[in-house]
């Protein structure tokens, strides 16, 4: 088993839900797949899907829903299985 | 000789250094948001000055090359690599044929300029290469660029300029808060004395729709206008004028509570007072301001902002004649 960062590619407003009244993409402690959406990032009116490069489990997310983050910044873990 | 797109980055688009002479028409300049560093780009190279490159924001594209040739990358700090391996910035490096090239996150700076030997080869229209989005104009059909998209180079003149260098005196050192320098007015009479003052004393926060069309601010007093009976021809809002032609790097500020600094793909005129324009040697400096990052406005006088105009031909000038 080992750990992937997923980080921020760049600089915006990180969000955990599709919309503010929809549940989030991934809970704590939920099993994705590769290319399961974690979060979307918005700037510059545009939103990019932050996806998992590989299956595993996400544990905490390292920053809150509807935060700035900057480019490279830790958004959250992957624990590859 | 092509190069496919891979993956597209955030806001990647094709720019030279703008169509001028039609924004009384309501086109815009367009060109790179940088222009120092999309010509840094282009001199290293030894392209024509104003050749097409990329403009890369905030996230850079991954770009496969058909042939080997020569790259320079100037601007935004995003280490580029080719298959992988870091290569420098303001340096002209090679990509061999059938190399991957991609970059890294943004460490510093928003828009990183990569001129590619020869430079893009798009139609011209009406006398520029470059892309203008909202109007579906220039560039490659109109837009920035897309996954599975081919670009093609014209042919190079000059011989391979391979490890020329920026010399370090010429290469911007990218901040987290900026000086803005501003010509106040033409519509600031429309504010209360106060309110000017004020504007002019705190820090405003970039927002996350800072783009080509303008960079709106966030985080300062809500301004306050001087009351009046709007003029025949003007909206009920304070911020509003009688319809007005706008500068580039003018000023508005639409009901008076988020500045938008109007930058090179911007409406040409509306019904918005302007309340100053940020000097046209500064305007360089928006163009790589991240979102989220700070700005402090200074006002100066014409005399002053001609002055930093003069200097800033200097480096421009400093930039052809280097080694």
């Amino acid at each position: 088993m080992s750990q992937q960062d997923i980080q921020a590619p760049f600089p915006g407003v990180f969000y955990r839900r599709p919309s503010p009244d929809k549940p989030p993409f991934v809970e704590e402690g939920q099993q994705v797949e590769a290319g399961t959406i974690i979060g979307l990032i918005e700037v510059m009116k545009q939103f990019f899907e932050l996806r998992a490069d590989a299956a595993g489990i996400i544990t905490a997310f390292q920053v809150e829903d509807e935060t700035v983050v900057e480019a490279g910044q830790g958004i959250t873990v992957l624990e590859v299985v | 000789m092509t190069i496919d797109v891979i993956k597209p980055g955030l806001a990647t688009s094709i720019q030279d250094t703008g169509r001028q002479g039609h924004y009384h028409l309501g086109i815009p300049p367009s060109g790179g948001m940088d222009q120092r560093s999309l010509r840094a780009a282009n001199l290293l190279l030894g392209n024509p000055e104003g050749a097409a490159v990329l403009e890369c924001a905030l996230m850079g594209p991954e770009l496969r090359f058909s042939e080997s040739c020569c790259v320079a990358a100037c601007g935004a700090e995003m280490t580029p690599r080719v298959n992988g391996e870091a290569q420098p910035l303001n340096e002209v490096f090679r990509v061999p044929a059938g190399a991957t090239l991609s970059f890294d996150f943004v460490k510093a700076g928003a828009r990183l300029y990569l001129a590619i030997e020869g430079g893009i080869d798009v139609p011209e229209k009406l006398g520029s290469r470059s892309t203008y989005a909202l109007g579906s104009l220039g560039g490659l059909d109109g837009r920035p660029l897309q996954a599975g998209d081919q670009l093609t180079l014209l042919p190079s003149a000059t011989a391979s300029r391979e490890g020329r260098r920026l010399p370090e005196s010429l290469i911007p050192v990218f901040s987290r808060h900026y000086l803005l320098r501003v010509v106040p007015g033409i519509y600031d009479h429309r504010l209360t004395d106060e309110s000017r003052e004020r504007f002019y004393e705190e820090d405003w926060t970039v927002a996350s729709e800072a783009d080509r069309i303008g960079y709106r601010m966030k985080g300062g007093s809500p301004l306050s206008f001087i009351e009046r009976e709007p003029p025949f021809g003007a909206g009920d809002d304070p911020s509003n004028i009688v319809d007005a032609c706008y500068p580039i790097g003018s000023i508005q500020v639409p009901s008076g509570s988020e500045p938008i600094i109007l930058h090179r793909d911007a409406v040409s005129g509306g019904g918005y007072a302007m309340i100053g324009t940020v000097i046209s040697a500064d305007m360089d400096w928006v163009g790589q301001i991240q979102p989220h990052q700070k700005v402090r406005f200074v006002p100066v006088s014409l005399e002053e902002a001609l002055a930093a105009r003069a200097e800033y031909r200097e480096v421009m000038e400093a930039l052809r004649q280097m080694p």
